[in-house]
């Protein structure tokens, strides 16, 4: 990166960038690190490798690039260090030879900034001022020395600084000015140079070499921190510069935070306390968040306790260390959850389990036991209110309560994820409680929708799934069923009740089991095809007769009078349940999660960083940008007035100018500069 | 002879700054001044520190510029006029923005930048018309409605500030937080750079060029109008809360828009080298800007945008300490403003020390504006990150 190419002066004077050095061998070295084409290269490799680090995203987990790439890319790129290229040796390799390139640049080039500042060059031959694209000359009226004086007078009163000297023949007067743009190459340099030193002590070489020798090993599982081995320690004295993070809930404290490196993790222990007295969080009312902030006590030995707030923007620093709001999160809020089991086992008085977010536990039931992994709580689900319930000037936004996620993991280790929110959701104008299912993150959640009943809960339903199982009921209502059909059809003889009642009973199983699509696959089955759909639909009239009796004596139970007849309400809760039952099957889970109530827990995610390069970068930043506001703004301008005292007495002047930035203002200054020079040194009054 | 030389002496004295500013000038000085004091005694018990250093850092910057640059204070005070004007005729309710006349169709933030965009349009067919007519008073007119469009770009700027608060105390924000607010800081920036190299080269022939990447944006602008619904001011994530988006934001706009000029004039330069060497005594030759201006003045566009970006990548760092906890992360959005700033730097180093000119140069400046490109939309686009705040 050489300076530029400037001023054309005389040879004897000009300083050259491309002059080789005195010792060859070494030049030879410098020629190659000082070297524009290598400086551009490096740059373009930077900014290659820069781009790479973009478009493939960096640091996932090793798993998501082997799905990505195959086992055979994967290992490929592995190698070549391209899911962590910052960090890679390579890169750093490049960013160590810009960083030479520069530092040799700088080397190579002070000595001729220095020569250039502060160099008059007032040994310059007339001939090659004559060669200069600004020049002029005149005779002047004045006696050379008043000429000589009248020059200085003005170059100075235009600001510039000035060298004299007398020759045999002539006297030169050599002026400059901005000077500090030949500076502002050399802070610019030395900038790139400061900044990359500092990011260097920031990114911790020393960890990185211990972790390649096998002292630092990271760790991979998910245990108490406590628990995790000496190897995967470092001490508040060990580590020089890091950034840690940690989540913290609600009142409790951590001395360590965690580092990410690579696959696993490293606990950086830390010379103090943090305690999380509070966190508060702050919503619009689109639910976005607004702000969140945290009260934190920090203790360290022999020191008084300090309390502060720390917010997004606003991070807290504590002895070189800065602590900063960096998210939040849950703490393990405690969720008491009813289980309705959905199968043979179910009940109209469910069994409670306490269970902590992200936390799991064995969730008995009849048929199997599972495992049940609870994931996210939110508190609050705020969603636009849709076109037909808005009213005008009403809320655009509504929350509607609670929901948390979880899986339930058989025991050959598959899982599906469901998605359950506390209240009733309101759906095509009815209310109901939701739990949606899924197979994979990538797809949409089903929902399985049951019906709210009077007193706002899931008791009816239950209740009538009980009755469904019970086959005592079953069978009951089945026999009612039957004597309904073969009264209303007039086709008595013909049919026994009793067998009628046990082919209903057989649907009503079907039904329990696995909804209308066992009923229909029985019909398929057992029914030759021209009858098919005759039979279908009569099964299904049994069915609902059957399935009807059964919600009639859930309401008896309940203490309602449904032999007046179902109220509109009653029959739409009917519809809905037997639909709900219908979608038991595909729901694929053998309980209802509800839950009941909850203690809410917070986190707050902190970041603990070191930085003790930050001040060197930031005095490189501000000299990189102060380099190169002088390198623009600023014109090194030289002017030279030569006087020569002719054989026949009259005075000679030669005026000439060279300016390195912004020639064609300098054009118009040299242009103005020269009238009035030749101006005021031909002017001729008094005489 | 010497009592002469005394008195030519005399004359040199430099006059003192002062002497140079004319009664305009003065009265500048005095508004700025009363005007800064209105604002902090009214206003002072509700800003920050910073934020007050900011005020008072916006009101320096003005006063130096509306003296470096004279238009500057014309155009400041249309600004502020339009601007009160609209802010005392919404008395405190944003409905009004559809029930009071001048709001609706005039300078109500939506209703400005739709004058903005059509003067900017018209301002680029004008300068088109000028060219192929070689009309010099067409040329006045597309300046002065390029300056109009300015004008009502920062009314619409102002307006939409004031406006972020009506929604509420607590989503005011300076209206640099979203796509479609960036797209009109874009097109004002880019104008006002444009307008300074007019005024100063006193040439209108650049404008075809300049306005053309305007009236680019302004589309951009309209489709996100139109098509997105995308004017909505929305609040601010909790990371974006900080008196630094000030000036991170518009700074790296004078980067953008210097970027853009320069290619602007790149893509100039290539089309006039292109005829003259098929036909050198086209007509065309005498209407296009010469080669030694464009070359000229895209060098001066682009150490102007590598000056301002270099300024916006280190505040961004500055901001990136405080809110993420590191002053550089590697987000695509720093990764690809490092990209850009390496290839201008490239670009600098090539003229300034290896003496490039002209073409080459030129090609290179149309090649950043695509890095330059990437940068500003490509990420936001294809890219996920801390950055994500204005997504297509």
């Amino acid at each position: 990166m050489s300076q530029n190419q400037n001023t054309n002066i005389d040879e004897g004077d000009a300083p050259s960038v491309k002059k080789p050095l005195k010792n060859r061998s070494r030049s030879g070295l410098l020629e190659f690190f000082g070297s524009m084409n290598l400086a551009i290269t490096l740059l373009v490799a930077v900014a290659i490798a820069a781009v790479i680090g973009t478009v493939l995203q960096q640091g996932l987990p090793y798993k998501d690039y082997i799905v990505k790439f195959g086992p055979f890319w994967f290992d490929v790129f592995k190698e070549l260090g391209l899911y962590n290229i910052y960090g890679s040796a390579w890169f750093l390799t490049i960013v160590a030879f810009l960083l030479t390139s520069t530092a040799v640049c700088i080397y190579r080039n002070a000595p001729i900034i220095y020569r250039d500042m502060t160099h008059f060059r007032v040994n310059v031959q007339e001939k090659s001022l004559r060669a200069f694209h600004l020049k002029a000359q005149w005779v002047a009226n004045h006696s050379s020395e008043d000429t000589l004086k009248i020059a200085l007078a003005y170059l100075k009163s235009r600001g510039y600084r000035i060298h004299q000297k007398a020759h045999e023949k002539h006297t030169v007067v050599a002026a400059m000015k901005g000077e500090a743009n030949r500076l502002g190459y050399l802070f610019t340099h030395a900038a790139i140079v400061v900044i990359c030193i500092g990011a260097l002590i920031d990114s911790n070489i020393p960890l990185k070499i211990a972790e390649f020798r096998g002292e630092v090993q990271p760790e991979t599982r998910n245990i108490d921190a406590r628990q995790v081995p000496e190897v995967s320690r470092l001490s508040a004295a060990e580590n020089s510069a890091f950034r840690g993070n940690i989540s913290l809930p609600e009142k409790t404290y951590t001395d360590f935070v965690n580092l990410y490196v690579g696959e696993g993790y490293l606990i950086q222990e830390l010379p103090f306390t943090i305690k999380l007295q509070d966190f508060r969080i702050e919503h619009y009312a689109s639910g976005q968040p607004k702000s969140f902030e945290s009260d934190l006590i920090i203790s360290a030995p022999n020191r008084p306790p300090l309390m502060q707030t720390i917010a997004v923007n606003h991070p807290l620093s504590y002895d070189g260390y800065t602590i900063y709001q960096s998210g939040f999160g849950d703490g393990g809020s405690l969720l008491h959850l009813n289980v309705w089991p959905l199968d043979r086992s179910a009940t109209s008085a469910p069994e409670t389990v306490k269970v902590a977010v992200y936390d799991s536990e064995p969730l008995q039931l009849e048929s199997v036991t599972l495992s049940l992994e609870l994931g996210d709580f939110r508190r609050n689900n705020i969603q636009p209110v849709t076109a037909a319930q808005e009213d005008g000037d009403g809320p655009k936004f509504q929350d509607i309560g609670p929901s948390f996620t979880f899986k339930l993991r058989r025991p050959d280790g598959r899982a599906r994820e469901f998605l359950n929110y506390m209240a009733p959701v309101l759906r095509n104008g009815r209310y109901y409680f939701l739990s949606g299912v899924r197979d994979s993150v990538a797809e949409e959640f089903h929902y399985l929708a049951v019906p709210v009943d009077e007193q706002g809960g899931m008791t009816r339903f239950m209740h009538l799934l009980e009755l469904l199982h019970n086959p005592r009921q079953v069978s009951e209502a089945a026999l009612r069923a039957a004597n309904h059909f073969l009264h209303e059809t007039q086709i008595d003889g013909e049919l026994l009740p009793n067998s009628v009642a046990r082919s209903i009973e057989r649907l009503v199983t079907l039904f329990a089991t696995g909804g209308f699509g066992a009923v229909t696959d029985h019909v398929l089955s057992t029914v030759p095809e021209p009858r098919q759909e005759e039979v279908g639909s009569a099964y299904v009239r049994l069915l609902r007769s059957a399935l009807k009796n059964l919600y009639i004596d859930v309401l008896v139970r309940e203490g309602l009078a449904p032999e007046v007849g179902l109220s509109n309400a009653e029959k739409q809760f009917f519809d809905d349940a037997v639909n709900a039952i219908d979608g038991i099957s595909p729901f694929g889970a053998p309980a209802f999660l509800q839950l009941a109530r909850y203690e809410e827990i917070q986190a707050s995610n902190l970041q603990v960083t070191v930085a003790p390069g930050r001040d060197t970068v930031y005095v490189g930043c501000v000299l990189l940008v102060v380099g190169i506001f002088m390198l623009f703004y600023l014109s090194h301008r030289r002017l030279w007035v030569m006087v020569t005292q002719g054989e026949s007495g009259q005075t000679r002047v030669v005026f000439a100018g060279s300016g390195n930035r912004n020639t064609a203002d300098f054009e118009q200054e040299f242009e103005a500069m020269r009238a009035d020079l030749k101006k005021h040194s031909s002017t001729q009054d008094g005489a | 002879m010497p009592t002469s030389t005394e008195t030519v002496l005399d004359k040199f004295e430099k006059p003192p700054f002062y002497k140079s500013l004319g009664a305009y000038d003065w009265v500048w000085a005095v508004l700025i001044f009363l005007a800064g004091g209105q604002l902090f005694m009214r206003y002072a018990a509700q800003m920050e520190t910073f934020d007050q250093g900011v005020l008072l850092g916006s009101l320096i910057t003005l006063l130096i510029a509306g003296w470096a640059w004279k238009p500057i204070r014309t155009l400041s005070l249309i600004v502020s006029a339009l601007s009160i004007c609209a802010i005392t005729l919404y008395k405190g309710d944003i409905s009004n923005a559809e029930q009071v006349f001048a709001l609706q169709y005039l300078i109500s933030s939506q209703s400005a930048v739709m004058w903005m965009s059509a003067l900017y349009v018209m301002a680029t067919l004008a300068y088109l018309f000028a060219l192929i007519a070689s009309s010099q008073f067409t040329n006045r007119v597309a300046s002065f409605m390029t300056w109009s469009a300015t004008a009502m770009g920062l009314v619409g700027f102002m307006v939409r500030w004031y406006e972020s608060y009506l929604l509420g105390a607590d989503i005011g924000h300076i209206p640099v937080s979203n796509l479609y607010e960036v797209f009109i800081l874009f097109a004002v920036i880019m104008g006002l750079l444009y307008l300074y190299y007019e005024d100063r080269f006193r040439t209108y022939t650049m404008g075809v060029f300049a306005l053309a990447m305007i009236s680019a944006s302004v589309g951009f602008i309209l489709w996100y109008t139109f098509g997105r619904g995308g004017t909505e001011i929305q609040p601010l994530v909790p990371a974006l809360q900080s008196y630094w988006m000030k000036i991170h934001v518009p700074a790296n706009f004078v980067g953008y828009g210097s970027f853009s000029l320069a290619a602007m004039l790149g893509a100039a330069y290539l089309l006039r080298a292109s005829i003259a060497r098929r036909n050198p005594h086209s007509v065309w030759l005498a209407r296009l800007p010469e080669l030694e201006l464009l070359d000229d003045v895209m060098h001066k566009a682009i150490a102007l945008g590598f000056a301002f970006f270099t300024v916006a990548t280190v505040l961004g760092a500055f901001w990136a300490a405080e809110a993420w906890g590191n002053y550089w992360s590697w987000d695509p959005k720093e990764t690809w403003a490092l990209i850009v700033w390496l290839n201008y730097a490239a670009w600098m180093h090539m003229r300034l020390s290896k003496g490039w000119r002209g073409a080459p140069l030129a090609w290179w400046a149309l090649i950043g504006l695509l890095v330059t490109l990437f940068a500003f939309l490509g990420v936001n686009m294809f890219l996920s990150g801390l950055h994500s705040y204005g997504e297509l």
